[in-house]
């Protein structure tokens, strides 16, 4: 028996031909790994994005770490990057958890609740600069005037007003994520702690949330690095302003390279950006392997 | 190995149906209680996700007389369809069957290569393919949008500047790490046994993999088609930098310029919104279930 099982397994052990990974490859490393290379590259030259490519040794680099809105634009990444985490986590975890629930009406809200999905960035950012329009907008609507400000133009309250509106945009998704991970958890785990009488609130704290430890961190790990591709949503919605109050980095790489023309600078910026993604998945996935010991030790 | 750099996803503990389980939650006790808290956050959520999309859809049917005058919040006393009109006349027909190419043109190569490509590193052997998948998954963690400036290099250079072709190519390659992440965890759960006694019955590698691996991972094939296909509809950036004329703008591009155009004619411009939107919402009415359980599989596990 074990002769012939391990016949079969020699067999087996072939396996189907690596060629079959071949075309994905080909596509990720003329289209992803090349300009990978190629924005380190280009962050040594100078290029106005039309005429030719000129080696330039470190001058796009001192540009760019000399530039105070560099600085800025760090800031402005970072402030983003919290606050819609702060915001968008608990939110999502709430309403997954709510949505996950049998009640007819709740599947319902569900339904109306994933709409934002269906829209693109572009189509967000022009509807709610017309909403928040002081003029024409929220606060003539309900009369109130404390809904009439200047929400975009103040440079005080913008970036709490982009804050919302990736939000609304983006905690669909992650209520979704959740959703599926309470689904996930088994009822009997329920059944048990309303034996044991527990409450609402414990059954939460003590079966819900560690049971959603994996969900957790991959909606925190989508939420995160991808916050530094809110690109167009405030390119659309602001431009980066009022002044540089809302450019963070992936705007005021795109501004530099194709509205300022400066190539070089853009790729440094562009590298700056890469360093940031790589440095938060590692420090990230550290945190999920720190939690998943620690859980199995609680286990044991 | 692999999992030194693997993103934190959940291992999948079981590879029961999601679509199922909702129905054996119900069945839970005390999961029905009427939860009041919950239930006011959850209709607060709602206002706040309906007044936006409210805004919009009342305003566009304004005209611009009314839009100035009227309430914002109150529906037009004389409703038009003269901002809908504008819109059309405006080459939406050609934005729209742009953005269908594109999108379908990313979309199905993305899937054929990552398919297989997911089942090469989940059934395969040997150091390439495991270089390969770490590739992809470090494809993961770095924002690939960074990359804008050699791609817009590479694109011109090629002769591919304001083409769909160069919307398209770019985008297949950014489909591509997530498609597989997606992909090879669903084929993992496929059962070694299916395969062996396939494999006794002297079926090929690629016979397997259409005629067992593909309709095991049927679930994840769909979600990994959806996700791509919102994000490719929906992209913003690929068809800001690499197109330029009306001949190749995509709808959300078309939405940008609209606004430039019209800057003043608030009601058209949320018109066009209403009407970029309209072929997701069609496709979101027919095929909600699909579409949402497709995504939530995808991700939960």
């Amino acid at each position: 028996m074990t002769a012939l099982g391990s016949a079969n397994r020699g067999v087996r052990d072939a396996g189907p031909s690596g060629w079959l990974a071949f075309p994905a490859l080909v596509f990720f490393l003329a289209f992803a790994v090349v300009p990978l290379i190629g924005v380190v590259f280009l962050s040594f030259t100078s290029w106005n994005g039309l005429g030719e490519i000129r080696l330039d040794g470190l001058s796009s680099w001192t540009t760019v770490l000399t530039d105070p809105v560099t600085g800025n634009a760090l800031v402005v990444t970072a402030k983003i990057m919290l606050f819609s985490f702060i915001v968008q986590a608990p939110i999502s975890l709430l309403l997954g958890v709510f949505t996950a629930g049998g009640q007819k009406y709740r599947a319902a809200l569900a339904v109306l609740y994933f709409l934002p999905l269906l829209l693109s960035s572009a189509a967000v950012a022009i509807a709610f600069k017309a909403l928040l329009d002081p003029n024409f907008g929220l606060g003539p609507g309900f009369n109130l005037p404390i809904l009439a400000q200047d929400w975009l133009g103040n440079s005080d309250l913008v970036l709490f007003v982009v804050v919302f509106v990736i939000a609304w945009q983006f905690v669909p998704f992650h209520t979704l994520i959740y959703q599926g991970g309470v689904r996930q958890i088994p009822t009997s785990l329920y059944e048990a702690a309303e034996i044991d009488g527990a409450g609402r609130f414990r059954q939460f704290w003590n079966i819900t949330l560690p049971q959603l430890k994996y969900t957790i961190i991959t909606s925190s790990t989508l939420m995160v690095v991808g916050s530094l591709a809110y690109f167009d949503l405030i390119f659309v919605l602001t431009g980066g302003g009022p002044g540089y109050s809302t450019r963070l980095l992936p705007l005021h790489m795109y501004l530099t390279g194709f509205k300022a023309n400066d190539m070089g600078a853009a790729s440094a910026l562009g590298v700056i950006l890469v360093v940031i993604g790589l440095g938060l998945a590692l420090i990230l996935q550290r945190l999920g392997g720190k939690n998943r010991n620690a859980s199995q030790l609680e286990g044991a | 190995m692999a999992s030194t750099t693997q993103l934190p996803v959940p291992p999948a503990p079981s590879t029961g149906s999601i679509t199922a389980a909702p129905v054996t939650r119900t069945k839970g006790p005390g999961r029905l209680r009427p939860n009041l808290l919950g239930g006011v956050g959850g209709w607060l959520w709602l206002a706040i996700i309906i007044v936006p999309i409210y805004y919009v859809v009342i305003t566009s049917f304004k005209n611009q007389a009314g839009f100035f005058t009227s309430n914002p919040m109150l529906p037009a006393t004389e409703p038009t369809l003269d901002n809908y009109k504008l819109v059309l006349e405006n080459n939406f027909v050609r934005y729209f069957t742009n953005s269908l190419i594109v999108t379908l043109g990313t979309v199905l190569p993305a899937l054929l290569v990552s398919f297989m490509a997911a089942y090469a590193i989940v059934r395969g052997k040997g150091r390439f393919l495991s270089l390969t998948n770490n590739l992809f998954l470090l494809g993961l963690a770095i924002p690939l949008h960074a990359t804008i400036i050699p791609i817009y290099w590479m694109i011109t250079r090629a002769h591919m500047y304001d083409t769909l072709l160069a919307l398209i190519l770019p985008s297949v390659a950014f489909a591509i790490p997530v498609s597989v992440l997606i992909l090879s965890n669903f084929m993992r759960d496929v059962p070694n046994e299916l395969f062996e006694s396939m494999r006794l019955d002297g079926c090929s590698d690629w016979a397997m993999m259409w005629r067992l691996a593909l309709p095991m991972t049927k679930p994840a094939v769909i979600t990994v088609g959806i996700y791509n296909a919102l994000h490719v509809w929906n992209g913003f950036l690929f068809p800001l930098i690499l197109t330029q004329s009306p001949a190749t703008r995509v709808l959300p591009l078309s939405l940008w310029t609209f606004q430039g155009e019209f800057s003043v004619n608030i009601p058209a411009i949320l018109a066009s919104v209403v009407l970029a939107t309209l072929p997701l919402l069609v496709v979101y009415v027919v095929a909600r279930r699909q579409l949402l359980s497709g995504l939530t599989a995808g991700f939960s596990k």
